[in-house]
């Protein structure tokens, strides 16, 4: 064999950036939960008390309150609103590509623009919200101002922006659904309902699941959108686990602190994927 | 026959609240200052006063530069580099060619909670905070792309290769003459998926730059609307917010089918 050495060559930016940008960062956190320390003055060992202030720490259990407070309403909204739109797109209907492309337009944009767009959405004095509920003689809501209402606005704007994508995912599901099913459910006399209860649902279980697993991960990582609209208020209640995470390293300078809770994060969500994982393998039996 | 008409109009429901809000997001931004609070559809006159006052007082043309650097520089990376680790890992036989492809595969499932902090460290370490080269090194390769172009190539027929290496050609130029034009469809995926991530991103340059003139414009833009530069100039914020959401908007309008396939496909891989 000639050139022994060539597939390594092609695969050492890859190996080079695992160790830089993954191996090295999650070895020197492990040592750095150990540590106090801000980057400047050297490095001060301090045994468990990471570990110790991270259960103490009310904020930090708030904010994973909070996240999950966020996934309660994010993702069965998610999944009924998505579901919904692709079912009806499935149905023979014209000007499909241009509903699917409406529905899409969220998902491509920043971040950032659609959080800037919606806090005026849901502006107390003159946000089109309160204007319309005005409008019919309701009185107004503090969408981001009453702090148990804050986090379920936020969630119902994240179901927005990523709808679009969940709409494309459940249509793939809706068309591996083979059409006989339909055809001999109907010759039977099942109604629209039935058919979508007992053929529809339990074909699609599987990109159900995935749409779960892709929330989820979404939620875990909420970040911009309360550091835009409410920097974590009204009394916390928007505070995110990242968000929070951010604030320890970069308002209070707390390092090692705050990788021990980064750390700690990161388990959480590889343990919840992994649970909801092993769901879905039950599931599928 | 009702049963369609309600369809229908569920759907054009539908797509009125997707578009609606991006509609009055640019009527808004151009409408004076004072109807911007009770506009529904339009203003009684436009004016370019909101993004006159933008660019007054914030570098965004500067801004739209770093970020096309950052996005440009980026992707060029991805499909190199991703492109040659996934040849290597469809058509070389090597030691040690299964122990990366899990690596790959565990790095796709690690959350990036964790390696967030440390990355910075690493940057401050590096001497990198407040350079281009850590907006763009933290995501020149992604286990994503790896594994597409891995798929890619596993599908080209081996003799197609072996006839090129027969004609006394080099692996690289393999990869990037013979079989670039072979898997382009991944190319174009893996191409607006990296655009559209580096173009969006913004927790990371929140982390990694401080300079004003290297800032990119999410970050930019953020840090405008929370900052007390916009003066509560709701126009200002708006008109910010349109001349980022924009260029993404206008490649959008001419690939929009690629942007959903590459969406869609990435959702599927996860």
């Amino acid at each position: 064999m000639k050139k022994k050495w060539l597939p390594y060559l092609l695969v050492s930016p890859y190996i080079i950036h695992f160790i830089v940008f993954v191996a090295f960062p999650v070895l020197f956190s492990l040592v750095l939960t150990f540590h106090e320390w801000n980057i400047i003055s050297p490095m001060k060992f301090k045994g468990f008390s990471n570990y110790i202030k991270m259960f103490n720490d009310r904020m930090f259990w708030k904010s994973i309150t909070n996240t999950f407070m966020f996934l309660i309403i994010h993702i069965p909204l998610q999944i009924v609103v998505s579901l919904a739109l692709a079912e009806f797109l499935n149905q023979n209907i014209k000007l499909k590509g241009f509903f699917r492309a409406a529905f899409f337009l969220p998902v491509i944009v920043s971040g950032v623009v659609v959080t800037i767009l919606w806090q005026q959405l849901f502006g107390f004095d003159s946000g089109l919200f309160n204007r319309m509920l005005v409008s019919v003689g309701l009185s107004k809501v503090g969408w981001l101002t009453d702090p148990n209402i804050a986090m379920g606005s936020i969630a119902i704007m994240a179901t927005w922006k990523n709808v679009g994508l969940y709409v494309i995912l459940f249509l793939v599901g809706l068309q591996t659904v083979p059409t006989h099913y339909y055809e001999a459910a109907s010759i039977e006399g099942a109604s629209h309902w039935q058919k979508f209860r007992k053929i529809t649902l339990p074909m699609i279980n599987p990109t159900i699941f995935m749409v779960v697993i892709l929330s989820t991960i979404g939620g875990f990582s909420l970040f911009i959108e309360p550091y835009i609209m409410t920097g974590g208020g009204p009394l916390s209640s928007t505070m995110s686990s990242v968000l929070y995470i951010y604030k320890q390293a970069f308002q209070y300078f707390h390092m090692g602190y705050s990788v021990t809770l980064g750390f700690f994060f990161a388990m959480l969500i590889l343990g919840v994927v992994v649970i909801q994982k092993k769901y879905i393998e039950q599931g599928d039996d | 026959m009702t049963k369609k008409i309600l369809i229908y109009t569920l759907l054009i429901i539908a797509s009125l609240t997707f578009l609606y809000p991006f509609y009055w997001m640019v009527v808004a931004s151009l409408a004076p200052e004072s109807e911007i609070g009770s506009l529904t559809f339009l203003p009684s006159s436009f004016s370019w006063h909101s993004y006159t006052q933008m660019f007054s007082k914030i570098p965004i043309g500067k801004a739209f530069f770093n970020s096309m650097i950052t996005a440009t520089i980026t992707t060029i990376g991805v499909i190199t580099f991703s492109s040659m680790v996934g040849y290597a890992l469809a058509k070389m036989e090597f030691r040690g060619r299964k122990a990366i492809f899990y690596i790959i595969i565990f790095t796709m499932t690690l959350p990036f909670q964790i390696t967030l902090i440390p990355n910075y460290i690493t940057m401050v370490k590096l001497g990198l905070v407040d350079t281009y080269a850590a907006l763009i090194l933290p995501f020149m390769l992604n286990a994503f792309a790896i594994l597409m172009f891995r798929q890619a190539f596993m599908t080209i027929p081996q003799a197609l290769i072996d006839a090129a290496r027969i004609d006394g050609c080099s692996e690289i130029r393999i990869i990037f003459q013979v079989l670039f034009p072979n898997i382009i469809p991944t190319i174009v995926t893996v191409g607006i998926l990296s655009f559209m991530n580096s173009w969006n991103e913004v927790l990371w340059p929140l982390i990694v730059i401080r300079d004003e003139s290297l800032m990119t414009m999410p970050q930019m833009v953020t840090l405008f609307s929370v900052g007390g530069r916009s003066e509560a100039q709701l126009g200002v914020k708006l008109a910010a917010a349109v001349v980022l959401a924009l260029p993404i908007m206008i490649a959008y309008g001419f690939f929009q089918k690629y942007f959903i396939q590459s969406m869609a496909s990435s959702g599927i891989k996860e």
